[in-house]
């Protein structure tokens, strides 16, 4: 890695600090999404069972957060929306963020094989391993397809979810693995037209940057189609019932209303991109809200 | 290394409250490995 391009302490960290490296905010959508996999499935579990697995879960994908920021420090120098994380201010030593993330890693997945299942664990092992090695080694400065493929890490939650409960992998948790894969684009793109700069300027090959916004713009409209399509198959296949068809119908509607207003629009200030930053902002609730009904869904049928 | 008196006492704030956090979190774990325990056993 190239010469460090932010400050060093001498000092010890505090623990907030260990906390801020797990990006919590991105940690509530991750165990959101693996507590409704485990939650939809088929089979009850014991609760102190479930608790761990989703716990394991949490700390896996924190252990992943630690060590993307690990790696990225001199990127998240560059960025304002990142500058302030533990490294690049200068709150951390590198080495204490490496040992971090690669405990959390290693014992969130021996915790959950022991505890939960080994089907699970496995899952959770490859899940951040894809985030640390796939995307955050391999792809992120190297190509716009980044998070294309990349998005697959954010989407393992609720296979794993559904394994802790099962010892399975079927259909509909590959379905909202598929969901989640397909809403990553549409969702990091939005993000990445009204923060191009911040992307271009540390020397990450968001699409915007690389493609132009016109490309980008298309691209949001060409993946929510099959997202939505992904969101409308539990129903279509009779794995789900009318409540979670319906709500994700329309949720997915709204959604691609959305991506047609950021795709049709030629807005080039940052400042003015309203569409697109709303789109940002929805995509998170659709989530919650699709990942919600699967769920109410089988409490109303159950 | 030599740090001045409000460094020092911040290194040492910084330690004690990394103390509690840990203390709890190990507390954590010998609960919840207690209850998955009996929850095995079940």
């Amino acid at each position: 890695m190239a010469s460090r391009a932010y400050p060093v302490t001498a000092m010890a960290a505090d623990w907030r600090d260990f906390l801020a490296l797990t990006k919590p905010r991105v940690l509530t959508l991750v165990v959101f999404t693996g507590l409704c996999g485990l939650l939809a499935a088929p089979q009850a579990i014991n609760p102190v069972i479930g608790f761990t697995a989703i716990l394991c879960i949490a700390l896996g994908a924190g252990a992943a957060g630690a060590l993307n920021q690990w790696y990225e420090a001199d990127l998240d120098a560059m960025m304002a929306r990142t500058a302030d994380r533990p490294l690049p201010a200068g709150r951390m030593d590198r080495q204490s963020a490496l040992h971090f993330g690669v405990g959390l890693a290693v014992f969130s997945v021996v915790l959950m094989g022991l505890a939960v299942n080994v089907l699970a664990a496995t899952i959770l092992a490859v899940s951040i391993l894809f985030y640390v090695m796939v995307y955050t080694v391999w792809l992120k400065r190297r190509t716009p397809q980044n998070i294309v493929i990349g998005g697959a890490a954010g989407a393992f939650p609720a296979l794993i979810g559904w394994a802790a409960a099962t010892g399975r992998v079927e259909t509909l948790p590959v379905l909202l693995f598929a969901l989640v894969f397909l809403w990553t684009p549409p969702h990091f793109w939005a993000l990445a037209l009204f923060i191009n700069s911040d992307y271009a300027r540390a020397g990450v090959p968001m699409l915007p940057a690389v493609a132009g916004q016109r490309a980008t713009r298309i691209q949001i409209m060409l993946y929510t189609v099959p997202m939505a399509a992904a969101a409308v198959a539990p129903w279509a296949m009779g794995l789900t019932g009318a409540i979670y068809g319906i709500g994700a119908s329309l949720l997915s509607a709204v959604f691609l209303l959305l991506a047609l207003r950021v795709g049709f629009s030629s807005e080039s200030d940052q400042a003015k991109m309203k569409p697109e930053r709303r789109l940002f902002a929805f995509s998170i609730l659709y989530l919650f809200l699709v990942f919600g009904l699967i769920v109410v869904d089988k409490l109303v049928l159950a | 290394m030599s740090f001045t008196p409000d460094e020092q006492a911040e290194i040492r704030r910084r330690q004690k409250s990394r103390a509690i956090v840990t203390a709890l979190v190990l507390g954590g774990l010998v609960v919840l490995f207690y209850a998955i325990s009996i929850a095995k056993m079940l």
